[in-house]
C-alpha cells in the first residue's frame, strides 16, 4: 500500500489541507504546485524578503493565512512538496509536468485536483486598455508585490471580493475614486437571512462595508453599464445607475471582474462528467458529497469544481483528502467526516445565499458593442462572433472556435470562453447551456517547445 | 418520431469529400442527403495539418493531387469563404545522403506525371531557409504546393451544399444501411433515407459500412498528433517535411507555427481521439532539431483527430465489387485534405455519369477482397 502514488494538484486552503490529512493517514502524496511559495491565490506570500506582516496582507483572514502557511513546513518531507511546477496534462492514469528540472511525468494511483478559480472577465467597453486588471490581479499586485495597480483607482464587481479589495486598497492609501457593485442591492437584502448562516462571515463583510465608508468610499450597487475611456491608456470610467443617470470620474487604473470562474481544465483533460451551474452560469465537474469526480481515482477539492471559498476549501481538501485514504482501504475516522460534512453542508447554505445575492451579471452582457474585443489572445470581437453565428452556422461552442478563433490563444479560452458562450447564446436565442462549452486541450498553459523553462 | 428522406443519392459521412460530393450531385441536377454522425467538416477533414501537398504522395495519388491543385486556386471563390489557402510551396527535408537519392528519385518520377520540384543542395536549402538545423543536407521543394485552414473547408462546403438544396443531417450517426434492389435503405438517428445510390464516405468507420455489403476494407484507426504555438514574427515561409515523415511544420500568417508530432490514442469506436503527451515531447524535441529557433517558443494546444487509414496508404475510392450502385471513398490514411475537392468531383462523376476522367484503378476496393491481414495502424512517420 505504501508504493501507491496520489498526487495533489494545487498549494491552496483545499490541496494544503488535503495533504496534511493524507499524511495523517500514513499516506506521502506529491504535492504539485505553480507557484513558488504555498497558499494559493487567496494565501498568496509574497516573494521571500518581503516585509509586509500577514496582518497588512490578509487583513481578518491573517490567521487562517498562517495557519495554512504553517502546515507545508510542518510537514516537512512527509510530503514530496514540487513547487514551481505545472500540471499540464492528465490523461488516463498519467499526469504530465513541467518544474524547474524540465518535464516529468507521474503515473499515479489517485489523482486530488484542488487547481482553485480564476477572476472572471466580461468583455465592456475599453476593458482592454492597459491600466485595466481584474479584482484579483489587483489584489495580488497589493499582497504579493506590495504596490497598487494606479495612482486614482476606480473598481468594479459582482462579489464579495469588491468590498474587500476596496478595504485593502484604501488601507494601502490608494485613492479610491469609485467602487461600483453591478448587482442589484436588493438582491443582497432578499439573501441576508440565509447568508446568517455564516454569521462571522457575514460580519466581516460588513466589517469591510464598514470601514470602507469610514475611509470615505461608498460602494454603488445596481449598476447597469459601464465603460473604460482613454487613449493607449485609462483616463477615466463611466457607468450608468439604476436611474438611468450617467456618471465619470477621471482615474488612472480600473480594477475590474465579476465574480470567480472555476479552473477547469486538468478536471476536463482527466475526463470529468461536467455540469452546468445555473446560478453561476459556468460549467463545473460534477463531484460527489465525498469528492469523488465522475472517473475512479480522481477526486476534487476547493474553487476548481465549483465556488465556495477558502473556508470551504479547507473543510473540502480534508474530506477528499478522508475519501481517498477510504478508497486505498483505509480506516478513517467516521465522527470526523461526519462532523466536516456537517460544516460544509452549512457552508453551503451559506454560499447559495451568497451566490444569490451576487447573481451573475448578465445585463452587461446584453449589448456589447460589435467592435468590442471578446478574446484577447485573438482579437476577435463579438461582431465576428455574431456573424460567425448567424452566417456560418456557428450554434454551438467548438464551431464558433473553429471558424473565429475564438479560445485558440494562449490562455485557451480560459479567460474569454464563458463570456463568448453567453455572446453566442444571444446571438442564437438560446439557453447558455445549450450553446456548449469549448473542448478542453493540453497544454493547461503554454509549455517551452525545448521543454526546458 | 423519424423523418424520412427520398433522394437520389445518400452519403454516409459528412466530411470535405462528401460534402463536396454533395455540391456537384446538386449541380448536376440530382438530390441529395448527407448524413453525418457529428459536425461537418469536424472530423479528419477539419482538424488535420492543413497540407495542401502534392509533393511526397503514392505516384498513383498523384494524377488526383494534381487535378485538386487546380481547384484549390478557385476555392475562395466556389465556396464564399477564405479557406486562407496560400501557394507557399512545401520543401521536403534531406537529413541523410540516402534521403538526397530518394528525393532525387522522386522528382524524376513525379516530372511524368507532370509536377516540377527543384532539388536543393545543403547550402540552396539555406537560402530558403537559413535557420534550418544542422542536420539536414538537402531538400525537394514543391513550389506549387502549399496550405490552408482546415477547420473551414468541410464547414463551407456543406454550406454550399445545404444552399444547393442538399439534405443535410448533423448528429445523424448511422446504423445500418441495407441494399433493397431498387436501391438502398439507410438508418441513421432521427432519419431513415432511401436512396438509388449510395455514397460511403465513413471515413474511420467507413470499413464497418463496407461490411454490411460484404466487403473487405481493412481501414485502421490513424490518430496524427499535432500541436501549435504560441504566434510568433514570421519566419517558416514553406510548408516543411521531412524524408521519413516524422516532422512536419508550417507556419500560419498572424504566425502561429502548426507542427506534427507521433500519434495521438483514442477510441475509433466512440469517435475519440486525443493528443499522446509523450508523443507530443518527442516531436517537440525533432521539431526543434529542424527548427531551432523554435526552442524557447511555447506549445498553447496540442490535439489529435481520428482518420482512416489502408495498409497500403492509399485510399479506397470507386464503384463497390459487390453492390450496384454503391460508391466508396475513404481510407485517405492521414493525407486526404488536398483531395477532398477532388474526391467529391470523381464520386459526382461516377454516379452521373458512370465513370470518371481521373485514374482510380489503383483505389480499386477489391484490392482487399482476399486480406487476410489485421487492421492495425502503422506507427511510423505521416507524410503531410
Amino acid at each position: 500500500m505504501a508504493d501507491r502514488t496520489v498526487v495533489v494538484i494545487g498549494a491552496g486552503p483545499a490541496g494544503l489541507r488535503a495533504a496534511e490529512a493524507l499524511v495523517r493517514g500514513g499516506v506521502r502524496p506529491i504535492l504539485i504546485d505553480e507557484a513558488e511559495r504555498p497558499g494559493g491565490q487567496i494565501y498568496r506570500q509574497p516573494p521571500p524578503g518581503a516585509t509586509r506582516p500577514p496582518s497588512a496582507l490578509y487583513g481578518l483572514e491573517a490567521k487562517k493565512a498562517i495557519a495554512v502557511h504553517a502546515i507545508l513546513a510542518r510537514l516537512g518531507e512527509a510530503i514530496d512538496y514540487r513547487p514551481r511546477t505545472l500540471a499540464w496534462n492528465v490523461s488516463a492514469q498519467r499526469l504530465d509536468t513541467l518544474g524547474p528540472k524540465g518535464p516529468d511525468a507521474l503515473d499515479f494511483d489517485r489523482l486530488v485536483i484542488a487547481s482553485g478559480a480564476m477572476d472572471r472577465v466580461l468583455p465592456f467597453s475599453g476593458w482592454t486598455l492597459p491600466g485595466v486588471f481584474t479584482l484579483g490581479a489587483a489584489q495580488i499586485a497589493v499582497k504579493a508585490q506590495g504596490v497598487s495597480i494606479g495612482r486614482r483607482v476606480a473598481f468594479v464587481g459582482a462579489g464579495p471580493l469588491l468590498p474587500l479589495v476596496v478595504h485593502q486598497y484604501a488601507k494601502a492609501g490608494a485613492e479610491i475614486v469609485a467602487a461600483l457593485d453591478v448587482t442589484p442591492f436588493s438582491a443582497k437584502l432578499k439573501n441576508a437571512p440565509a447568508m446568517l448562516a455564516q454569521a462571522a462571515t457575514l460580519a466581516k463583510g460588513l466589517w469591510y462595508t464598514l470601514r470602507n465608508a469610514l475611509a470615505g468610499v461608498t460602494i454603488r450597487s445596481d449598476v447597469r453599464a459601464i465603460g473604460v475611456e482613454g487613449e493607449g491608456r485609462v483616463r477615466g470610467l463611466w457607468w450608468r445607475d439604476a436611474a438611468g443617470a450617467e456618471h465619470r470620474v477621471a482615474c488612472d487604473a480600473v480594477g475590474a471582474s465579476f465574480g470567480l470562474k472555476c479552473e477547469t481544465q486538468l478536471a476536463d483533460l482527466a475526463g470529468c462528467a461536467f455540469t452546468f451551474d445555473a446560478v453561476t452560469r459556468q460549467w463545473v465537474p460534477r463531484r460527489d458529497a465525498a469528492g469523488r469526480s465522475s472517473v475512479e481515482g480522481v477526486y476534487l477539492a476547493g474553487d476548481g469544481a465549483g465556488i465556495g471559498g477558502a473556508d470551504v476549501a479547507e473543510l473540502q481538501g480534508e474530506r477528499v483528502a478522508l475519501t481517498v485514504l477510504e478508497d486505498l482501504g483505509k480506516r478513517i475516522d467516521a465522527a470526523r467526516v461526519a462532523e466536516l460534512d456537517r460544516k460544509l453542508a452549512r457552508q453551503a447554505r451559506f454560499r447559495g445565499a451568497l451566490e444569490r445575492a451576487y447573481p451573475y451579471p448578465a445585463h452587461l452582457l446584453d449589448d456589447v458593442a460589435d467592435s468590442e474585443i471578446v478574446c484577447r489572445c485573438e482579437g476577435i470581437t463579438a461582431g465576428t462572433l455574431r456573424a460567425a453565428a448567424s452566417a456560418r452556422d456557428a450554434h454551438e461552442m467548438n464551431r464558433l472556435k473553429a471558424f473565429t478563433r475564438i479560445g485558440m490563444g494562449r490562455c485557451q479560452g480560459r479567460v474569454c470562453g464563458l463570456a463568448a458562450a453567453e455572446v453566442l447564446s444571444r446571438t442564437l436565442g438560446k439557453e447558455v447551456a445549450a450553446v456548449g462549452r469549448l473542448r478542453g486541450n493540453p497544454p493547461v498553459k503554454p509549455i517551452p517547445v525545448g521543454g526546458f523553462p | 418520431m423519424t423523418e424520412r428522406l427520398a433522394v437520389d443519392v445518400a452519403i454516409i459521412g459528412g466530411g470535405t469529400a462528401a460534402c463536396a460530393a454533395a455540391v456537384a450531385l446538386r449541380e448536376v441536377g440530382l438530390t441529395v442527403a448527407v448524413l453525418e454522425k457529428r459536425l461537418c467538416g469536424a472530423g479528419a477533414s477539419g482538424v488535420n495539418f492543413g497540407g495542401v501537398r502534392q509533393q511526397g504522395r503514392h505516384l498513383d495519388e498523384l494524377p488526383l493531387a494534381r487535378r485538386a491543385r487546380a481547384l484549390w486556386d478557385d476555392l475562395n471563390q466556389r465556396l464564399g469563404e477564405d479557406v486562407e489557402f496560400e501557394a507557399t510551396g512545401h520543401i521536403k527535408l534531406a537529413r541523410s545522403e540516402a534521403d538526397m537519392a530518394e528525393l532525387e528519385r522522386y522528382a524524376e518520377r513525379a516530372r511524368q506525371h507532370g509536377l516540377e520540384l527543384t532539388l536543393l543542395g545543403a547550402n540552396a536549402v539555406r537560402d530558403e531557409l537559413p535557420w534550418i538545423g544542422p542536420q539536414v543536407v538537402g531538400a525537394s521543394l514543391s513550389p506549387s504546393d502549399g496550405q490552408a485552414n482546415p477547420r473551414v473547408v468541410g464547414p463551407a462546403y456543406a454550406r454550399l451544399a445545404r444552399k444547393r438544396g442538399a439534405e443535410i443531417r448533423e448528429f445523424a450517426p448511422v446504423h445500418r444501411a441495407i441494399s433493397t434492389g431498387a436501391g438502398f435503405e439507410t438508418e441513421a438517428d432521427g432519419v431513415t433515407v432511401t436512396s438509388r445510390w449510395l455514397v460511403n464516405a465513413a471515413g474511420a468507420g467507413a470499413g464497418v459500412v463496407a461490411s454490411w455489403f460484404g466487403e473487405r476494407a481493412p481501414v485502421a484507426s490513424l490518430m496524427p498528433n499535432m500541436l501549435v504555438t504560441e504566434p510568433l514574427p514570421y519566419f517558416v515561409p514553406r510548408s516543411i517535411g521531412v524524408c521519413g515523415g516524422d516532422v512536419y511544420v508550417r507556419q500560419i500568417r498572424r504566425g502561429n507555427v502548426i507542427f506534427g508530432g507521433g500519434h495521438g490514442w483514442g477510441d475509433a469506436e466512440l469517435g475519440l481521439a486525443r493528443p499522446h503527451s509523450e508523443e507530443s515531447l518527442g516531436g517537440m524535441t525533432r521539431t526543434v532539431d529542424i527548427v531551432p529557433a523554435l526552442a524557447t517558443a511555447h506549445v498553447i494546444r496540442m490535439w489529435s483527430g481520428l482518420d482512416g487509414e489502408m495498409p497500403d496508404h492509399i485510399p479506397v475510392i470507386g464503384f463497390s465489387s459487390t453492390t450496384r450502385q454503391l460508391v466508396h471513398a475513404f481510407g485517405f490514411s492521414g493525407h486526404g485534405f488536398q483531395l477532398g475537392p477532388v474526391v467529391g468531383l470523381i464520386i459526382a462523376e461516377l454516379i452521373a455519369d458512370g465513370t470518371t476522367a481521373s485514374p482510380i484503378a489503383p483505389f480499386a476496393i477489391g484490392r482487399f477482397a482476399g486480406w487476410t491481414g489485421g487492421t492495425d495502424a502503422s506507427h511510423g512517420g505521416i507524410e503531410h
